[in-house]
């Protein structure tokens, strides 16, 4: 280990601001990017599943209405 | 190697290699980000002429260089794409883009927060930063053409082009910056130039390249994944994946 | 065959067509040009008369004017053509799109480069521009704004089938015209000082035929793109 003590770690011999604010950005942009491609999929696959489930539904509503005209 | 090659041409072949390969790329990058990161911070030695803020070269560097790298393999992927009409090589290009982006951005901030003990301020027209800047602005100028189609596949292929494009003029862009600097400026010595690095110094920073580069190519699987389902997205396996996935 | 039309007539037919259709909507013409005037008197009005301070930043003021108001005409390039069709005919016939979009491009930049040309020298009057430089001046612009066209040819060709295009291509352009500011502004910067400045006209002159030979392929593919 470099630093004697914790605090001198943290302070970074006078640089800390910004050193810790480099590896703070980074880190946050770099998880930032990694949560909003996560989610790009799950809202992506939530969307395909409503796009079929409508699907479905015109599909049932259609059929039903087939079999609904004759009786009419 | 065609023969071989060929059936990831098939989206959902190409969809199950990235999901393959996904949890091992994201796994390792972690394992490597985590211990170069820790070794340059608490570790490495100090510079004798910087002090501690040298450290950030442990991310400036990695995030600098690999902007460059990543936008070479868009442009080889923008490349491939057009020349053999492979709509999954777009997708590729596509799942790149906002990755550079981010990167160049980290090496914008990351430098400016260096330049500010070393140079005494934010922000100086020294020709990597400027040349880093303009690549972010061409990162954003493929990111916002993709996005202003509403066809995914025209989508990729106008970025394509605009790809291909940029790839020309970064190296132009790079030179002239370089001579405008040179011009206006000799006075400023560049202090991120080390012609030599004690190996205490270097391991980290190695390490720390390596895993950023395992993290963008986690990145890409995961957002190269997500071009795949939405260009396909009317397609039996695509609908299947979303039955298994609601379960 | 009967569309057996020589590569030379294809060419001036379309150059011909492009400079009628704009003399009948002189708007076109003018409205870029009284723009980059505006922007230039807008200078020295934001940073103050003092001339020495404008002899300075003459040159980079003319080309930031140049290059944006090449922009501004950019989309006329081949937004009406678009709008109308008959760029869809362009690209379905026999003849060598190559040609047709260097004749168009051609044509663009007579209608807006040239004229900027003409009436730079006497805006850089209006900013103390030293006199060593107008040669340079001139030759820049000469070589220069044919860039300009070309490369925003490329851009507008991307843009044209989008709706609200007209930001986006400033975002895609104006990146790319880094280079030729660079080292036209710098020629004129060494003008001014009496230094040799054939160097940096080289280099001009090798981005533009760099920008002939290639940028035509990368419109005719973009333009194939956008009619789809």
């Amino acid at each position: 280990m470099h630093f004697e003590s914790l605090s001198d770690f943290f302070a970074m011999g006078g640089y800390g601001f910004y050193v810790w604010l480099s590896y703070g950005v980074t880190f946050a942009l770099l998880i930032t990017l990694t949560v909003v491609s996560v989610r790009g999929r799950r809202n992506l696959i939530n969307q395909i599943r409503s796009k079929q489930a409508r699907e479905q539904k015109l599909k049932e509503y259609r059929k039903g209405n087939k079999k609904d005209e004759p009786k009419a | 190697m065609w023969k071989w090659l060929h059936p990831y041409a098939k989206p959902e072949r190409s969809y199950e290699l990235a999901s393959t390969l996904l949890p091992w790329f994201a796994v390792s990058s972690v394992i490597t980000l985590l211990i170069g990161t820790i070794w340059g911070l608490a570790f490495a030695p100090v510079d004798y002429q910087q002090g501690e803020s040298y450290r950030i070269i442990f991310i400036h560097v990695p995030a600098a260089t690999l902007a460059m790298s990543t936008y070479m393999a868009m442009a080889t992927a923008a490349f491939v794409g057009m020349v053999w009409q492979l709509k999954l090589s777009d997708a590729a290009a596509a799942a790149m883009a906002p990755v550079g982006a981010v990167l160049t951005a980290i090496a914008l901030i990351t430098g400016s927060a260096w330049g500010k003990p070393m140079w005494g301020t934010w922000w100086i027209w020294d020709a990597r930063l400027t040349t880093e800047l303009i690549l972010l602005f061409i990162y954003i100028g493929i990111i916002a053409l993709h996005n202003s189609f509403e066809d995914k596949v025209l989508a990729g292929r106008a970025a394509g082009i605009l790809t291909l494009v940029g790839v020309i003029n970064i190296p132009i862009i790079k030179y002239s910056v370089e001579w405008w600097n040179t011009l206006h400026q000799g006075a400023t010595i560049s202090k991120l130039d080390k012609p030599s690095m004690p190996t205490e110094m270097l391991i980290p920073l190695l390490i720390n390249i390596l895993g950023f580069a395992l993290m963008i190519g986690a990145l890409t699987l995961i957002r190269f994944r997500n071009e795949i389902i939405d260009r396909n997205s009317m397609r039996p396996w695509v609908r299947e994946l979303v039955a298994q996935e609601s379960k | 065959m009967t569309h057996s039309i020589s590569y030379w007539k294809t060419f001036s037919n379309v150059l011909r067509r492009d400079l009628k259709v704009a003399v009948r909507n002189k708007g076109d013409i003018f409205n870029p040009l009284v723009f980059f005037v505006i922007v230039i008197t807008l200078f020295p009005l934001g940073i103050g008369s003092d001339s020495q301070v404008l002899t300075r930043i003459a040159p980079g003021i003319i080309w930031v004017a140049a290059l944006l108001s090449a922009l501004l005409s950019l989309e006329r390039l081949f937004k009406n053509d678009y709008n109308d069709g008959s760029l869809e005919q362009m690209l379905l016939s026999p003849q060598p799109l190559f040609i047709m979009v260097f004749a168009k491009v051609l044509a663009h930049w007579v209608l807006t480069g040239i004229p900027i040309i003409i009436i730079a020298p006497l805006l850089a009057v209006l900013l103390h521009l030293e006199e060593a430089a107008y040669g340079a001046l001139i030759i820049t612009l000469l070589l220069g704004t044919p860039i300009l066209s070309l490369i925003g040819a490329v851009g507008v060709a991307l843009t044209v089938g989008i709706k609200k295009g007209g930001v986006l291509l400033s975002l895609l352009v104006l990146p790319l015209y880094i280079p030729v500011l660079i080292f036209a502004t710098g020629a004129i910067e060494a003008a001014a000082l009496a230094m040799p400045y054939a160097g940096h006209l080289a280099i001009i002159a090798a981005l533009l035929t760099g920008a002939i030979t290639l940028t035509p392929f990368a419109i005719g593919a973009a333009l194939r793109v956008s009619t789809n």
